[in-house]
């Protein structure tokens, strides 16, 4: 059986970067004692896939993990025994079931929610709101991507699915996943840049938090990762 | 669009860091200074009466991979009365930013500056450490000398295997703990809280510390050398140490190292500290004994650390289990000097296999002799098409490896390698020792003849039941002479004495028949060099330390960092003569800088060793037959065995 576990990365563990969350969510299984399955051969590894990575600095309280299991605690209890054996600033969510045709696991991913803001909760300069809305009316908004194969630009606007400025943080939606991913300094830059007189882009005192990730559903909008699976109420252990 | 943040997550109050959150994003690596770790110990500060902080001085991952450390740190922490936290140096990145930012160095719990602290305990497990504790030293704000401290800065202590020899290190640390660390420090803690609350001076307690049994403070103990107005008797003991003796009649001439006698019936740190970065050793350790039973000659470890004490089986079951709980590490390895001499090693190797291997649990096995228990047991947790078997032969012929006392006979090696080949390994790995006392043309080339007859030997099984073709990798590093050896009183040989013995060997393998199945490395000659003079230094080297750490050197175990010119130009400098230490040959009369420490194992016993050492004679294991080197005056491990 397929599980999703939902969970929020945040405090001094923003300096911890994918590859070691991945090492600490396989020591906290078998800490918590969670029912894992593990591959076969001479190294056995838990069977474990994980979302989108997060940027390092960056807080989430929508990060998820996939496990397959043998057996299963009940959601309350799994996320229980989990948060015992977290530090501070990793905390588990949540526990779900898939369904069983629930297919590709992370490849789903098509959107993430973020929260951007200025170190401090500084407001942002008075005309940011009505730039903002300049920038998404622009025809296009082209953005220059540093990759290893050197410099790309990609028109975004299209990957700015939803935004909502205030006086002192932007609620972004952008495209995410391994087709096309939008980081969210990638935007928020890209908008200081278009107004060079007016912003200033903040550099490492801008803070991002992501709040969620999205998969396409049926009828063409969004759905949580987390409401495509089941709450277990009573699991086979106890 | 969600809109509807926890604020309680995102705005979080990050724990208090002491280096501001830009700056740990630009440099490499961030979590080796954010403290915070699974099983850490996490005291409130004021809570407490003594803080300690312990230090290995290196990197985070190497240091997090130390046990010594797990082990002290788990012991204070037991008490609610101190709280011990940790501190690594800071990689070269971090070092350059926090002296330009004024950022001073830091626990990694607490974020507090270690001059807070009332004790700074230092590990010293290798020679190419030293200018790195300058580092911390300096970074932490504490003056370098023990001499310009006043009653605001920590305590100093040092430790671990490189106190042995203490005396390059001595203007620095406050006290030297000989030996193991489980006996005495909640004595001192009690001694230390009780004159501190009794408002009693840093040179009181300090005075009080040294009549602790183990304990050596440098700056109560004075050396005098021969020289022009106090020549020496002899030629040979030229500019040597003339007299060391304390400055007062209340501390002990000698110092007798501290060793715990019931290996069963002490601390074990079995909720170790998990890093959330991977540690060079990313998996729980069980220390299943201590000491060794071999004497091979060269080993420092092997005398300083007797008599062999075993754990008891039932013990390291338990504190398996409770590792593996804790932890969720996917690994355990089994930590000793020589762990098939263990005497349960079968019994729980088996036990740990039976009930670990379902839950993807790992066992390593290092320094194992090969033989066809070890080789079951190998097949049974790696894969052989992609491991190796590894011998340490250490010399090329039977004649050196008698000098050296390494008890491995070419038939041993043969035969292994053999049942390995046949069991399916491709793959031997071989370490050697270059420089070794007595050692001729005929042991540097009996290395590659070494290598060659493995070689033929897997060439010996049916084509068509080989799996392709032998790999036989050989390494080579340079012998360097350590105090408290049979060899201790030996000539090193000079860089390019090192270099040519490796161009002979090297040579030698490019004439062998099999010589495309074989490859051969060897270390660095710089590094060797240095090792020794530090290893066998004696107070005079400390200015060259200093000179070397002003010049811009740490991270010399590291030879990216390694700045070879810088430290001879140190020696220079200071006028410090590197073949004063390392090449001249030491009389068995001359006093050593390290004489006043008393390891049980007497200098007799040395001598003794040196003498057969020249004959080419071998010394039985302690197992088989004691060899009266005078440890038994501790009455612990084997010696009581025997008696029994």
């Amino acid at each position: 059986m397929n599980v999703r576990i939902k969970f929020a990365k945040y405090g001094s563990l923003v300096y911890i970067g994918h590859l070691d969350v991945m090492r600490f969510f396989q020591k906290a299984m078998r800490r918590a004692g969670i029912p894992i399955s593990y591959t076969g051969g001479y190294s056995p590894h838990q069977i474990m896939s994980f979302a989108q990575p997060l940027g390092l600095g960056m807080s989430s309280e929508g990060e998820y993990v996939d496990i397959q299991v043998y057996d299963t605690f009940s959601t309350e209890e799994s996320v229980r025994r989990l948060n015992e054996v977290m530090t501070d600033g990793m905390r588990v969510l949540d526990y779900r079931e898939l369904p069983e045709k629930a297919k590709g696991g992370m490849s789903v991913i098509a959107a993430a929610d973020y929260m951007l803001w200025i170190d401090g909760r500084e407001k942002f300069s008075a005309q940011a709101k009505q730039l903002w809305e300049d920038f998404l009316n622009k025809p296009e908004i082209l953005a220059t991507k540093e990759s290893k194969k050197g410099e790309t630009t990609l028109d975004i606007k299209p990957h700015i699915l939803e935004s909502q400025m205030e006086e002192d943080r932007l609620y972004l939606r952008v495209s995410t996943g391994s087709a096309i991913n939008i980081k969210p300094d990638l935007v928020f830059r890209t908008f200081c840049e278009a107004y060079p007189d007016q912003l200033e882009y903040p550099g490492n005192k801008l803070r991002i938090h992501r709040i969620d990730l999205y998969a396409d559903d049926e009828n063409g909008g969004f759905i949580s990762l987390n409401d495509m699976g089941t709450v277990v109420l009573e699991g086979g252990r106890s | 669009m969600k809109t509807n943040v926890n604020e309680a997550i995102a705005f979080s109050e990050k724990r208090h860091l002491a280096v501001p959150e830009e700056i740990l994003l630009s440099v490499e690596k961030p979590a080796r200074y954010i403290g915070n770790e699974v099983n850490a110990a996490l005291k409130d500060v004021n809570s407490v009466d003594v803080l300690f902080c312990m230090c290995f001085p290196d990197v985070y991952e190497i240091g997090m991979s130390h046990l010594g450390i797990q082990i002290l740190y788990d012991m204070f922490n037991r008490r609610e009365d101190v709280y011990c936290d940790r501190v690594y140096s800071p990689w070269p990145d971090m070092d350059r930013v926090m002296r330009e930012h004024h950022i001073p160095l830091f626990g990694v719990e607490s974020q507090l500056p270690i001059k807070k602290f009332d004790f700074l305990g230092i590990t010293l497990q290798y020679e190419m450490c030293y200018t790195n504790v300058l580092q911390i030293l300096d970074l932490s704000g504490i003056p370098i000398y023990a001499k310009d401290r006043t009653e605001e800065d920590p305590i100093v202590v040092g430790g671990g295997p490189c106190s042995y020899n203490p005396e390059p290190l001595a203007p620095f640390f406050d006290f030297f703990y000989m030996g193991e660390g489980e006996t005495r420090y909640y004595e001192i803690m009690d001694l230390y809280k009780e004159m501190r609350a009794a408002k009693k001076s840093r040179e009181e307690i300090l005075h009080a510390i040294a009549k602790v049994p183990g304990m050596y403070v440098p700056a109560f103990y004075e050396v005098e050398y021969y020289d022009e107005e106090h020549p020496a008797p002899d030629p040979l003991l030229d500019n040597t140490i003339r007299s060391f003796k304390p400055i007062y009649d209340d501390i002990p001439k000698k110092i007798r190292k501290e060793i715990v006698k019931d290996m069963s019936d002490t601390y074990y740190p079995n909720h170790p500290i998990v890093p959330y970065i991977k540690a060079t050793q990313d998996k729980v350790t069980l220390e299943i004994q201590r000491g060794c039973i071999r004497g091979c000659r060269f080993c420092q470890a092997g005398m300083i650390y007797r008599p062999v004490r075993e754990r008891s089986l039932k013990f390291l079951k338990e504190n398996a289990l409770e590792l593996l709980t804790s932890t969720g590490h996917e690994e355990i390895t089994l930590s000793s000097l020589s762990s098939s001499d263990y005497s349960h090693l079968e019994e729980l190797v088996n036990y740990l296999i039976d009930t670990y291997k379902d839950q993807g649990v790992n066992i390593s096995l290092p320094s194992l002799r090969i033989d066809a228990f070890s080789l079951d047991v190998m097949s049974k947790v790696q894969d052989i098409r992609k491991s190796s078997v590894t011998f340490a032969p250490e010399a090329g012929t039977q004649r050196l490896r008698n000098v050296i006392n390494k008890g491995l006979t070419e038939e041993d090696i043969i035969n292994g390698s053999g049942q390995a080949f046949d069991a399916g390994w491709t793959r031997v790995k071989l370490y050697f020792m270059l420089g070794l006392p007595t050692e001729t043309v005929d042991d540097m080339e009996g290395i590659p003849i070494l290598c060659n007859k493995i070689a033929a030997r897997y060439y010996e099984i049916p084509k068509e039941k080989r799996n392709g073709r032998v790999q036989i990798v050989a390494s080579s590093s340079f012998f360097v002479p350590k105090p408290f050896t049979p060899f201790q009183w030996v000539p090193m040989c000079t860089k390019e004495e090192f270099l040519d013995r490796a161009r002979i060997v090297r040579h030698k393998f490019g004439e062998m028949l099999n010589s495309k199945s074989m490859k051969y490395n060897w270390h660095e000659a710089d590094l060797t060099v240095l090792e020794g003079v530090l290893a066998r230094g004696d107070r005079r080297v400390a200015d060259v330390i200093v000179k070397a750490y002003e010049k811009g050197c740490i991270f010399d175990a590291w030879s990216e960092y390694y700045k070879n010119e810088v430290w001879m130009e140190a020696f220079d400098k200071c006028g410090v003569s590197i073949d004063f230490y390392n090449t001249r040959e030491r009389s068995t009369d001359e006093l050593l800088p390290w004489d006043f420490i008393d390891t049980g194992v007497s200098k007799r016993f040395l001598i003794r060793e040196w003498e057969k050492a020249q004959r080419a004679e071998v010394t039985f294991n302690c197992r088989k037959q004691c060899s009266g080197c005078g440890v038994g005056s501790f009455e612990g491990g084997i010696c009581v065995e025997r008696k029994n």
